[in-house]
């Protein structure tokens, strides 16, 4: 069976792998990352979104040969070492923007690269033009938009641009 | 410290592990030695199953058993039981066919289980599932009601009416028909609520074990009720008892009705388990979801009302269709009729109200709640016939619903459709509503918005609904087959904190915290100290589950009460170790006080003295500090609100936008004001939903259509405005914390909201009525086709 070596939050695994298995699958079921989740079969929902190589990805949408000798990061690498949650982690507490919590996990990764990409300011558009590919059908995304705009000033470590807003 | 009692908008305490990807939702969950189940499923919606050849798939590698409905019939497996009798008009009960857990004999609907393949891999066991070779028989469907209920039409079921499951009606049809004949004015409207999919996020699952030393089952489901499937599929599936079987619904992704029922897979894992002695995990992929999960809405419906010359509503009339699918999911018949017709008086006081409900098979999917569960059906045949008789009659839509309100002093209220309503006020709601949403400013916004190329319209619903679900003799009286109490278990421990075992369960509506916030608030135990447990029927002694917007007004009084019997039995151990009369004592803040004397005791030192009990009253009481109590509410719970919406349609691409909601609940007393704000906008969001985007369709020979993310429309986050979440007050007058229960009202109120909203953006049009989805193509096709006309003026 073909392997694959990945490093994924930080510590490298070599890993059997069918050719047919998804990046999702690998984490879940072979490294026992169970917070990556699978919530369709058409590559909408953004359950299963995490960071590869810096940028967010549909782990889903690839195949886990695909990501020989990448850097992927998952939901469970996102607090810090010492268990301190991230900002945007922090703000999705806050501002309550999540209830059953199944999306949560790639709506907070994809969060965290739509903060990244957008250094100069976000509106409230672009968040919610950002999440297009992001589901949840619990909170009517109201204080996820909330969470993230919150967020941004604490990842950018100055106050949002008042033109942005 | 920061306040984290009743009224609270406290940080919910099960973020803490969702956000860091810990959840343990039953996906999550891997057994030793686990094995893996894939369901071969119809592919047809209306076939005999002639053979099912199994040798192919049995040689392919890893799979250990494969089972078809017979292997189940030998073993004298039940099927999936109906949980609501209906009987129709004539007393007879409704036609309740067999619902095998795996096809016996025909397919009825694409998606109905077939066999299971079950094999070391997941793979392996969907590999082999492709080489199963069926021999079906195509038969003809009937994929609408219409056409199910045509004389002559293909039988769903051979041993039902004729596709007709019951024919139903609440009310006294020979006086409402005498009122409409002699009526000043009858206003007629025609309406489809459409069929959707509720599409919780996380796919179900199970995973089923037997411990092969004590022989005992546990089944980990999606579920919103563990114990119920723990009857269900103990008592009449499997036959297995209750002792010797556990139910965990552990974390779960959303459910919104459509986890509630018992399903052929969790019958199937559990079974199975037992044959092969080895744990089997069964998980829905999305496209398996949209044809298994039950459907919600598809009702075809009549409304007529009758007016004086005033406008005062003097009877309304109802017949309506509404599609049951294949086969009777565990709640279905109930939905269309007591929790749908009972709310035809809606908030206003029209005093007769006839509904008649004929309940039809069909080959699609089973239908059953979804978040509303009948109310918004009523909601949306009320608030746009009641917005078309303002347009038929030149009356102003706000005007006229003041004119037919219930007052706020006539409470309590008995409607004409059985239900009593304890309090509200729906002026006031009506009132704040319109003040938020700047109702009085929205001509000046119309005429700005044109310039822009876009028509704006503000639309809105008043509403009420029935939940807090059940007083169980009256449900009881009305076919219900189970009763609607909820249980808990409270357990003060020897130093002071305390653990609540609770019959309701979550699964994002945060009762790990909000039911801790009642602990708080009654018993004064510090926040941290408080633990809810639910969701295990090992732990918890009994519960009915959570929908129904039942698990503060049913869930949350079991536990006032069981803290009232904790409070007694502490008076008593606080006398005694006070040395004074037990009428002396009084409680508050974790404090008991002798009264009148600086004389106290903590809760702590209380509980401590019943759990080492030398100095204590040990020849009255027993030792330790637990009470568990059964709560049957006496009524349901009546919320109510106004929901306004204001929308922009492109004059261009006809494309909808919805540029503004508000909603004003009376949902009682509110316990954590974050939480009910959330449950609002999710319901909003849906409602949106159904209004402008969702739509289950069938093609007319039966094939879903819309079977996938890719095709049926699920809101987005750029589909839904920023919602503006207020509530009034009045108190529930029939449990003690004075709640009605938030759940719902979101998906309830808003789908008129919108529509109505749409209707008075095409006014140009003309535009009288129109079904949901109100998507962009058919506002365009509405706009084009009502041009020519317009010219010519």
């Amino acid at each position: 069976m073909p392997q694959v070596t990945l490093t994924v939050n930080g510590k490298q695994h070599t890993v059997e792998v069918e050719g047919r298995t998804l990046l999702v699958e690998l984490l879940r079921e072979k490294l026992g990352l169970t917070g990556t989740h699978v919530g369709c079969d058409t590559s909408q929902c953004g359950a299963c979104v995490v960071h590869m190589n810096g940028e967010a990805i549909k782990s889903c949408t690839i195949l886990a040969l695909q990501t020989d000798g990448a850097q992927v990061m998952t939901i469970e690498g996102l607090a810090a070492p010492d268990g301190t949650l991230h900002p945007m982690q922090e703000m999705f507490r806050e501002h309550h923007a999540l209830q059953c919590g199944f999306c949560t996990p790639g709506m907070v990764m994809t969060a965290v690269d739509m903060v990244k990409a957008h250094p100069d300011g976000l509106t409230e558009k672009q968040i919610r033009d950002g999440l297009e590919g992001n589901l949840c059908r619990c909170t009517g995304y109201h204080n996820i938009v909330k969470a993230i705009a919150a967020a941004w000033p604490l990842m950018h470590g100055k106050s949002m641009p008042v033109a942005a807003e | 410290m920061a306040f984290d009692g009743i009224g609270a908008s406290v940080r919910r305490r099960e973020d803490a592990r969702f956000l860091r990807g810990r959840g343990n939702y039953v996906d999550d969950i891997n057994r030793p030695g686990q094995v893996y189940a894939v369901i071969k499923r119809a592919d047809r919606p209306h076939a005999k199953i002639n053979g099912i050849d199994t040798a192919a798939a049995a040689k392919a590698p890893g799979v250990l058993a494969i089972f078809t409905g017979a292997d189940l019939a030998a073993e004298a497996i039940g099927g999936l039981p109906c949980g609501w009798q209906i009987h129709n008009k004539d007393g007879s009960p409704m036609a309740e066919p067999p619902h095998p857990v795996l096809a016996v004999g025909k397919v009825r609907h694409v998606g109905d289980p077939v066999a299971v393949v079950i094999a070391e891999t997941k793979q392996q066991a969907k590999d082999a599932a492709e080489l199963l070779s069926i021999d079906y028989q195509d038969l003809p469907a009937v994929a609408t009601m219409q056409d199910a209920l045509k004389p002559g039409a293909p039988l769903v079921h051979d041993d039902a009416n004729g596709n007709l499951c019951y024919d139903w009606h609440i009310g006294d049809k020979s006086v409402v028909d005498d009122v409409f004949a002699k009526a000043a004015k009858v206003v007629k409207l025609e309406l489809t609520n459409n069929r959707l999919v509720p599409n919780a996020m996380e796919p179900r699952a199970a995973v089923g074990e037997c411990d092969p030393s004590s022989g005992d089952f546990t089944l980990y489901t999606t579920s919103q009720n563990p114990h119920v499937i723990r009857l269900l599929m103990g008592a009449f599936v499997l036959h297995i008892p209750e002792n010797k079987l556990r139910v965990v619904a552990p974390d779960v992704g959303g459910g919104f009705g459509s986890k509630i029922y018992h399903y052929a897979e969790e019958a199937i894992v559990t079974w199975a388990a037992g044959k092969l002695r080895r744990p089997i995990k069964w998980t829905a992929e999305r496209n398996e979801s949209f044809i298994t999960d039950a459907h919600g809405r598809d009702h075809v419906s009549t409304a007529e009302m009758a007016l004086d010359a005033a406008g005062n509503f003097q009877a309304l009339r109802v017949s309506t269709l509404a599609n049951m699918g294949a086969y009777l999911s565990t709640f279905a018949p109930c939905i269309p009729t007591y929790l749908y017709a009972t709310l035809l008086a809606g908030v206003y006081k029209t005093p007769l109200v006839y509904c008649e409900v004929k309940a039809v098979f069909t080959n699609t999917v089973p239908v059953d709640a979804y978040r509303g569960a009948g109310r918004p059906e009523a909601t949306f045949l009320l608030e746009r016939l009641v917005d078309v008789i303002a347009h038929d009659t030149g009356k102003d839509r706000i005007a006229i619903r003041r004119q037919n309100f219930i007052p706020p002093d006539a409470f309590p209220y008995q409607t004409p459709v059985a239900l009593q309503y304890d309090s509200g006020n729906y002026q006031a709601t009506l009132d704040a509503a319109l003040k938020a949403a700047d109702f009085a400013g929205f001509e000046s916004r119309r005429a700005a918005a044109k310039a822009r190329g876009k028509l704006r319209g503000i639309g809105v619903s008043t509403y009420i609904e029935a939940c807090g679900i059940a007083p169980s003799a009256v449900v009881g009286s009305l076919g219900a087959r189970a009763g609607l109490y909820e249980c808990a278990n409270i357990r003060v421990h020897p130093t002071g904190s305390v653990t609540v075992y609770t019959g309701a369960h979550s699964h994002g509506q945060g009762h790990e915290t909000t039911l801790a916030q009642l602990v708080v608030d009654q018993l004064g135990v510090p926040y941290d100290q408080v633990e809810i447990v639910h969701g295990d029927t090992d732990k918890v002694p009994f519960g009915m589950g959570t929908y129904g917007s039942r698990s503060l007004a049913v869930g949350g009084t079991a536990m006032v009460k069981a803290m009232d019997k904790i409070i007694a039995k502490g008076k008593k151990i606080a006398a005694h170790l006070m040395e004074a009369s037990v009428n002396d004592i009084e409680f508050k803040d974790n404090k008991f006080t002798v009264a009148g004397t600086d004389k106290t005791k903590s809760l702590t030192e209380i509980s401590l003295a019943a759990y080492v009990p030398h100095n204590y009253p040990i020849e009255e009481l027993e030792p330790g500090l637990e009470e568990t109590a059964f709560y049957d509410p006496k009524n349901f719970t009546f919320p109510a609100g106004c929901h306004v919406c204001e929308v922009e349609v492109d004059m261009e691409t006809g494309m909808p936008e919805v540029v503004s909601f508000v909603a004003v609940d009376d949902v009682g007393r509110v316990i954590n004001p974050m939480i009910v704000e959330g449950q609002v906008q999710g319901g909003v969001a849906q409602g949106v939903g159904q209004a402008l985007l969702e739509n289950a369709v069938y093609d007319a020979d039966g094939q879903l259509l819309s079977g996938s993310f890719m095709d049926y429309t699920m809101p987005r986050a750029w589909d839904v405005p920023n919602i503006q979440v207020a509530t009034e007050v009045t108190l529930c007058t029939h449990n003690p914390l004075g709640v009605k229960g938030c759940g719902e009202v979101g998906a309830i109120g808003s789908p008129p909201a919108v529509i109505n909203a749409i209707i008075d953006a095409l006014r140009d049009y003309r535009v009288r009525h129109l079904d949901m989805p109100a998507t962009g193509p058919k506002l365009w096709a509405i706009m084009q086709s009502a041009r020519p006309a317009m010219a010519a003026e």
